[in-house]
């Protein structure tokens, strides 16, 4: 690449939603099932046998209408997108094509610390094909119809990003929202969320797009970004070289990072959409959106300004903690509690949990700490019962044991040491026993004051109150320096 | 004993006059004794029907009280409901073997109802066409004539009963199949308005229009019939439709004095043929000595009805039939070698050439490009009729029209000629398109052949239709004549 291009991405991402049977059957929809174990004889499409929506599967688009700001539709329609493959029984998918739910909306995202608007096309639902396993005999195909009707939320983005980067931020807020939403488990190992990435390059920001290429099923985000690099270099060497980009759909291939022909434009499926028959219209009324906007939980956005206002977090820290399911909850169950200010709460979550999250790569809610020990364990450092370090130290026991902080702090001894009479005497201990540095500090050099503070932590083995410490010792050499003879 | 109605046979059961064994025993002698005439049956399994007829004769020993009326009495289903005690094939060479896992949801509720499954009969081959010609097991013949036909595509249902094989069959009617064919062999068949019977376990032809029904002697025996095979079924169908009364017997005496009558203008007045047109008014005449009202109507979009329909029907039928791929269930060609191959050598070597045609027509109706000429403006005319009938519905409570064309045709009349095949369609049709129940009934002969009546009614007005109907079956015999030969 020789020359500087200017890159346009839009991108279809198909979200695995959590309901509990399949989107138009009654089959379970858990992931792992031996191969067919989960196919009824609606997702074999047995003679006779038709189509039953799942409501839930439609509530849980609306959640996702609701926190993208799109727009509800008031009908919808279900649609027959007709081809053959042999994991696809009935010969035809049924998808939203002429009355999808969602219409509009937006994702905004930070790039580089940069704030940008992805606005959504439209999103629709549709049902899962099963899956071939090419690798079953020499001669045979093996097919496995569990994953066959599996409902799906495709997202389909305008062609707003402008970079690689961007498209990966677009895909990992989305990531996080639907997570957050409890509509998709996120899990992309699992292929739960799957993009399709659509990229054409052109020569300068107000040029006409260029002939767009198709990258389908990419499972992560690194090889969203790979797929999108390895193309955006494959598509300005064509056009250097004197080439055209030809619109074909290809395939990311994650063992050399490139990206394969899988058909052309002429082979491109008549995919003859027409409604499906078996569903009749579906209208969706203002109670039921009402209704599922009750139960909303609350957008990552209002939560940030949730925490701006009325916590007076710093913008970065009610950025992340409200972007994260696991923090966002600890945060709101434990701020009731009024055991500590909001400000030590963040600092904890961000700080002494987040890392002991990504050190030993247990979740919040698979660890052995509850919200009400870490709650505790914050009352006593703002009401200054044990040093914010030590309370560190008995963190990560807790993490690794469960146990409740009293229990450790008790047992390690690490009470802090704030009573006053207690730490006189220590000062008084520590000056005696340092006459000389005493002597120096009456002749002036008052950076001794130092010296003696990490005298009396080390004597009071770490435990004594900082605070109370400086404050006693000040009153104590101010009133030597008085007696000074 | 097979002389009489359902009705009648409900009668000497629940009396114990006869049993259920000897009632059973005795059709099946008849299938075995003229089934090779007419070739309306196409799967029985004595054992299995006899074994049912046993089962409620063994309840009805110890207690016959909490017992339907249908308890005991052989129901013959057309080969495109899914039934688990005998093969379901559509008459395709497709379905050859294929044994469902599942009872329909109409066949469960005669199951429970406790009538005895009494086997499959012949149709054209996924119920596409109106002779019963297209049919891997060959033609079925008209028991009033053996060298015509006996209509379609629940043409096997219809000659069934006129031969007395059966006092009940199930039909399916998409663009007429329970009609016409009632109407060609003389008997009593109902379309219910689109929604009444679950369509769970109905092999899907085109899935907008596809009704199932019942057909038998009289409008009573449908009535009694489909209060059996109606429900309510959403967690199966979602194109059923609950029903505010599952009786359709409770009405069936009550007088039809005052009721208005509509006679549609463009179906009298171009009879193309004066027997049937001679049969009309005789009939209207009798119904007029009930009290009825006649008033003329007109239902000025219909004439647009076939081209619609058959647009709309074979669209769905293309989307519906990709599934017999030889890939899951069903005929695999043994010329597979790879997955196209297998696909098209499968499907070439199963259908038969109405089928093909159809597919292939509704495949490109609904292809990129056409698809606004031709399957969006067919669903613009199904609109435009569906208007008709709701300006008429304003002045009438049933409208009366010739179920067919013409009297039964002679088998290979038109099997060179798939328009004319499909203009015969042209009075049962738009009844389809707007969804409404429709009954066809004997009234009279013409060419020596039955002539049928339809009585079609509002959407969800089954009851007024099957009064209607059996009161004019009070007054007149024309639906307990039996062919001679099978008398």
């Amino acid at each position: 690449m020789s020359k500087q291009w200017h890159v346009v991405i839009g991108l279809e991402v198909h979200a695995q939603l959590t309901t509990k049977t399949k989107l138009f059957s009654e089959s379970a929809t858990l992931y792992g099932a031996s191969p067919n174990d989960q196919a009824n004889f609606v997702d074999c499409a047995l003679p006779g046998t038709l189509p039953v929506l799942n409501r839930e599967a439609l509530y849980q688009a609306i959640r996702f209408g609701l926190a993208t700001n799109s727009e509800v539709q008031k009908r919808i329609s279900f649609d027959r997108k007709n081809y053959y493959y042999p994991d696809l029984p009935k010969g035809y998918q049924i998808t939203q094509h002429y009355r999808p739910i969602l219409l509009g909306g937006y994702v905004d995202v930070n790039v580089d610390g940069e704030a940008k608007r992805i606005h959504i096309h439209h999103s629709h639902l549709e049902e899962d094909a099963g899956k071939s396993n090419h690798d079953y005999s020499k001669t045979h195909t093996g097919i496995d119809l569990n994953r066959a009707g599996m409902p799906l939320l495709e997202i389909v983005s305008q062609p707003e990003m402008r970079s690689p980067q961007e498209a990966v931020a677009y895909i990992k807020a989305l990531h996080k929202l639907i997570v957050f939403l409890d509509i998709c488990d996120g899990n992309m190992q699992e292929g739960s969320m799957r993009v399709d990435v659509n990229v054409s390059i052109r020569e300068s920001e107000t040029a006409p797009f260029g002939t767009k290429v198709e990258i389908k099923n990419i499972n992560s985000f690194k090889f969203v970004e790979k797929a999108l690099n390895y193309e955006i270099l494959r598509q300005a060497d064509i056009i250097e070289s004197g080439g055209v980009i030809q619109q074909e759909t290809r395939l990311f291939d994650e063992a050399t990072g490139t990206t394969i022909f899988m058909r052309g434009k002429e082979d491109a499926h008549d995919y003859r959409y027409h409604k499906d028959p078996d569903i009749p219209y579906i209208d969706i009324d203002e109670a039921t959106i009402d209704e599922i906007r009750q139960q909303m939980p609350e957008s990552p956005s209002d939560k940030k300004q949730r925490y701006l206002d009325v916590y007076q977090l710093s913008d970065y820290d009610a950025g992340i903690i409200s972007q994260d399911k696991a923090f966002a909850g600890l945060f709101d169950q434990i701020i009731p509690l009024k055991t500590c200010s909001a400000k030590t709460l963040a600092n904890w979550i961000l700080g002494p949990i987040a890392g002991a999250v990504n050190k030993t790569n247990i979740s919040l809610s698979q660890s052995k700490v509850s919200f009400k020990a870490i709650a505790s364990l914050l009352s006593m450092i703002d009401n200054q019962t044990i040093s914010n370090n030590n309370a560190k130290l008995v963190f990560e026991k807790m993490w690794d044991t469960g146990k409740d902080p009293q229990t450790i702090i008790r047992d390690e001894g690490l009470e802090e040491i704030s009573d006053h009479s207690a730490i006189q005497s220590m000062i008084d201990q520590v000056l005696s026993e340092n006459p000389s540095q005493l002597a120096q500090y009456k002749q002036g050099n008052t950076k001794l004051a130092g010296f003696f503070v990490g005298q009396i932590m080390k004597k009071g083995q770490g435990k004594v109150n900082p605070k109370i410490a400086n404050q006693i010792l000040q009153t104590t050499l101010k009133s030597l320096l008085d007696d000074k003879p | 004993m097979h002389t009489k109605t359902l009705k009648a046979l409900s009668e000497l059961l629940k009396d114990r006059t006869i049993s259920s064994r000897e009632l059973t025993q005795h059709y099946l002698d008849r299938i075995d004794q003229n089934n090779d005439l007419i070739n309306a049956v196409v799967h029985i399994d004595h054992k299995s029907c006899l074994q049912a007829a046993d089962a409620v004769d063994q309840r009805r020993a110890v207690d016959g009280s909490n017992l339907s009326d249908l308890a005991g009495i052989p129901l013959m289903n057309k080969d495109i409901f899914c039934t688990t005690t005998e093969p379901t094939t559509c008459a395709s060479k497709a379905l050859q073997g294929y044994i469902s896992p599942f009872d329909a949801t109409i066949i469960k509720n005669c199951r429970d109802a406790g009538m005895v499954m009494f086997g499959k009969c012949n149709m054209d081959e996924f119920a596409m066409g109106g002779s019963n010609e297209n049919s891997f097991y060959g033609p079925t013949k008209n028991p009033w004539n053996l060298s015509h036909v006996p209509g379609g595509s629940s043409g096997g249902s219809a000659a069934a009963v006129a031969a007395r094989l059966t006092p009940a069959v199930t039909g399916t009617d998409t663009g007429g199949s329970i009609r016409q064919p009632s109407a060609f062999c003389g008997i009593t068949g109902i379309k219910p308005s689109y929604g009444v019977i679950s369509r769970y376990g109905v092999v899907a032809f085109a899935s907008s229009l596809d009704q199932a029904g019942p057909m038998a002697c009289s409008a009573e025996d449908c009535a009694m019939l489909l209060s059996q095979m109606a429900s309510y079924d959403p967690s199966h169908d979602m194109t059923s439709v609950r029903q505010a009364d599952y009786d359709y017997t409770s009405n069936l005496n009550d007088s039809i004095r005052g009721l208005r009558v509509g006679l549609p203008k463009e179906y009298f007045d171009h009879f193309s043929d004066a027997g049937i047109e001679k049969c009309m008014q005789a009939a209207i005449d009798e119904l007029k000595k009930l009290g009825v009202e006649c008033v003329e109507i007109s239902l000025p979009d219909v004439k647009h009805c076939i081209s619609a329909y058959y647009t709309i029907a074979p669209c769905e039928a293309s989307s519906n039939l990709a599934r017999f791929d030889g890939n899951i269930y069903g005929y695999r060609s043994p010329n597979s070698r790879d997955i196209n191959s297998m696909y098209s050598a499968s499907r070439s070597e199963a259908f038969g050439n109405e089928v093909k045609r159809r597919i292939v027509m509704g495949t490109y109706a609904l292809s990129s490009g056409y698809s606004n000429d031709y399957y969006s403006k067919a669903q613009n005319i199904r609109n435009l009729i569906r208007h008709d009938f709701d300006e008429a519905w304003q002045k009438v409570d049933v409208i009366l029209a010739p179920t067919t064309p013409s009297v039964a045709f002679k088998i290979d009349q038109f099997c060179n000629d798939p328009i004319k095949m499909y203009q015969q369609d042209v009075f049962t049709i738009p009844v389809n398109l707007a969804e409404l129940p429709a009954l066809s009934m004997p009234v009279g002969f013409a060419h020596q052949m039955p002539v049928g009546m339809q009585i079609i009614g509002p959407k969800w007005q089954e009851k007024r239709i099957l009064n209607c109907a059996h009161q004019f079956q009070t007054i007149t015999d024309w639906h307990l004549r039996i062919p001679e030969q099978f008398a």
